[in-house]
């Protein structure tokens, strides 16, 4: 019995049946952690004993008022608070850092009757898109060892690629749940600035961040993401809106529907084998009834710059509060509490970190403020403008969500201004604050791309509608990477 | 300034509380300078008039009803803390 391959509504079928009980399946799951994560290396903790116990007790819960994720596993992006249980962001500053309470988005999974089964690798405070700047390990690309899997939630793509879990949490500053998605060939949705709390979430940028759910398929993604959305008294920046049951939204009917292709998104800077899945797409879109146009979002060559100035200088407020002291890493052998702070901060953060962090403080000093921050924060609000003009006449946005397949590992390390200039597809739907999905959309040497739509804010719906009408009319989302036995 | 010297760095380090080596000065110096370049193109955009955008979504007024609800646990809360007395953290002298 394994997961591999399975819908939430296919396991839920065997759990009603009685084929398998939740035991049975939580057992699956650490039985394919165990063939495959010594190669994927998605996990930084698993939790095995306490996976099981809850299990146990699940299965004693009556089948009627069970839930459509009732049972099912979960994988955690390790920059998500799990009360008890180790939460490190991938950073030497929390190493051994045990929270002493759960993260909104946690005691939803777990109220919707989820099994967490552990913690997965990330960038060093979601800092990066190759999670290799982890200071555990590197996470590899299912599909390719020899590769990244993106980032920065590399662990919760690669463990639903790999088929360890059918369901992962990460988190999204710039696209790092898009992204990943798109290198692993899973689905991945950014939703609304809003739409989920971010109370337990390992701060970044408090204007960009949100968390996102990461599946294998469009309607396992739905499911998740009406799970854990609402508004929370824990996070004033939550939003009201009313929650749709987002499954709902999958009718398959785009008949009509007015997608926008920024011409900016498929520009010469976008290799030939991307363009043309997006094209592809496009054509499936509109044989299944739906029109697009091209358009353009005149500020969005100026998203990556914009969203370097604002993601660093908010990053180096958020990240002031490791000051050695309350919780975290310690310096040893410190004379005074000034050399507490500096040494255990120089310690504690890898070189990523410290770079944004340094970063972020020139853009925020007294003489750099107004013509780095100030302006950053204009030239946002141009790019909104852009996305809500194009919004006024389409339904969605469609283009692809990153510029490449999954890089080599080590690659970036030597240009890391590729990595910005890549950045460009993802990061305006963070600025703007509006929605966003990766769905697979084909392959190149084997590596999966991820094709982006992009929708109105809290119309997560729509993206569902027309990814799910895409999926179904393909068959990118039922391929697997050869790990383990079945290799 | 898009060119960072040893002595730029180490001066935003001093705000940051980041302790700096010169030889980590030196590697921030490029890393800096190569991402203040990058900034600099914003400085070509016409904003005039525009107003900074702080907040993604507009939310106004974000209150709560003023009444005592059950937070985190102190002694649990303390377990992180490294060195604590009778319910208060230590640090090292100040002076």
């Amino acid at each position: 019995m394994t997961l591999v391959n399975k819908t939430a509504a296919e396991l839920q079928s065997l759990l009603h049946n009685k084929e398998v009980s939740v035991k049975e399946l939580t057992e699956s799951a650490f039985s394919r952690i165990e063939e495959v994560d010594g190669e994927v290396q998605a996990f930084l903790k698993t939790t095995k004993e306490e996976a099981l116990e809850r299990a146990e007790q699940l299965d004693q819960e009556p089948m009627e008022g069970r839930g459509p994720l009732f049972g099912l596993p979960i994988g955690i992006k390790d920059n998500i608070v799990t009360k008890g249980i180790e939460t490190t962001a991938a950073s030497k500053m929390l190493e051994g850092f045990v929270p002493v309470y759960d993260a909104t988005v946690v005691e939803k999974v777990n109220e919707a009757g989820m099994v967490s089964v552990g913690k997965l690798n990330l960038d060093e405070f979601a800092m990066g898109s190759t999670t290799e700047s982890s200071a555990f390990k590197k996470t590899t690309n299912p599909w390719n060892i020899a590769h990244v899997p993106g980032g920065s939630s590399g662990g919760s793509a690669a463990a639903v690629a790999a088929g360890e879990v059918p369901f992962s949490l990460g988190s999204d500053t710039g696209g790092s749940v898009r992204q990943p998605a798109a290198f692993c060939g899973i689905v991945g949705m950014k939703p609304t600035y809003g739409r989920v709390s971010r109370s337990g979430l390992v701060g970044l940028a408090g204007s960009l961040d949100q968390i996102g759910p990461m599946t294998r398929n469009v309607e396992d993604n739905a499911l998740l993401l009406s799970a854990i959305s609402g508004v929370d008294a824990r996070d004033s920046s939550s939003s009201s809106q009313p929650v749709p049951d987002f499954r709902a939204a999958l009718t398959g009917d785009v008949k009509g529907l007015k997608i926008a292709v920024p011409k900016e998104f498929i520009g010469e800077g976008v290799p030939a084998p991307i363009q043309n899945a997006v094209k592809e797409a496009l054509n499936v879109l509109e044989s299944l009834g739906a029109q697009w146009e091209e358009v353009s979002l005149p500020h969005v060559k100026y998203a990556a710059p914009t969203y370097y100035v604002i993601c660093s200088s908010e990053a180096s407020s958020n990240l002031s509060r490791y000051d050695g002291i309350r919780f975290g890493y310690r310096a040893e052998g410190v004379k005074n509490l000034e050399e507490l702070y500096t040494r255990s901060r120089a310690e504690g953060f890898g070189e990523e970190v410290k770079k944004r962090i340094l970063f972020g403080t020139y853009a925020l000093s007294a003489d750099h403020h107004e013509d780095l921050y100030v302006q950053s924060q204009k030239v946002r609000t141009l790019i909104a403008q852009d996305f809500a003009t194009v919004f006024e006449k389409y339904d969605v946005i469609i283009g692809p969500t990153s510029a490449t397949t999954a890089y080599e590992m080590g690659q970036t390390v030597k240009d890391p201004l590729m990595l910005y200039t890549n950045d460009v597809l993802t990061v305006p739907v963070n600025l703007a604050g509006v929605p966003a999905i990766s769905v697979p959309c084909g392959f190149s040497d084997g590596l999966p791309i991820g094709l982006q739509i992009i929708g109105k804010h809290f119309d997560e719906a729509t993206i569902y509608k027309t990814a799910h009408a895409f999926e179904q009319a393909t068959d990118f989302h039922t391929r697997t990477p050869s790990l383990g036995e079945g290799k | 300034m898009t060119q960072f010297t040893n002595e730029d760095v180490k001066y935003f380090a001093g705000f940051a509380k980041l302790a700096v080596s010169d030889e980590e000065a030196a590697v921030y110096a490029e890393k800096l300078s190569e991402l203040a370049g990058f900034a600099k193109e914003l400085k070509e955009v016409n904003t005039e008039g525009i107003a900074p955008m702080t907040h993604p979504i507009q939310l106004y007024n974000v209150l709560r009803e003023d009444v005592p609800v059950d937070v985190l646990d102190r002694e649990e809360m303390l377990k992180s803390v490294r060195e604590h007395e009778d319910g208060q953290i230590k640090v090292p002298n100040i002076l």
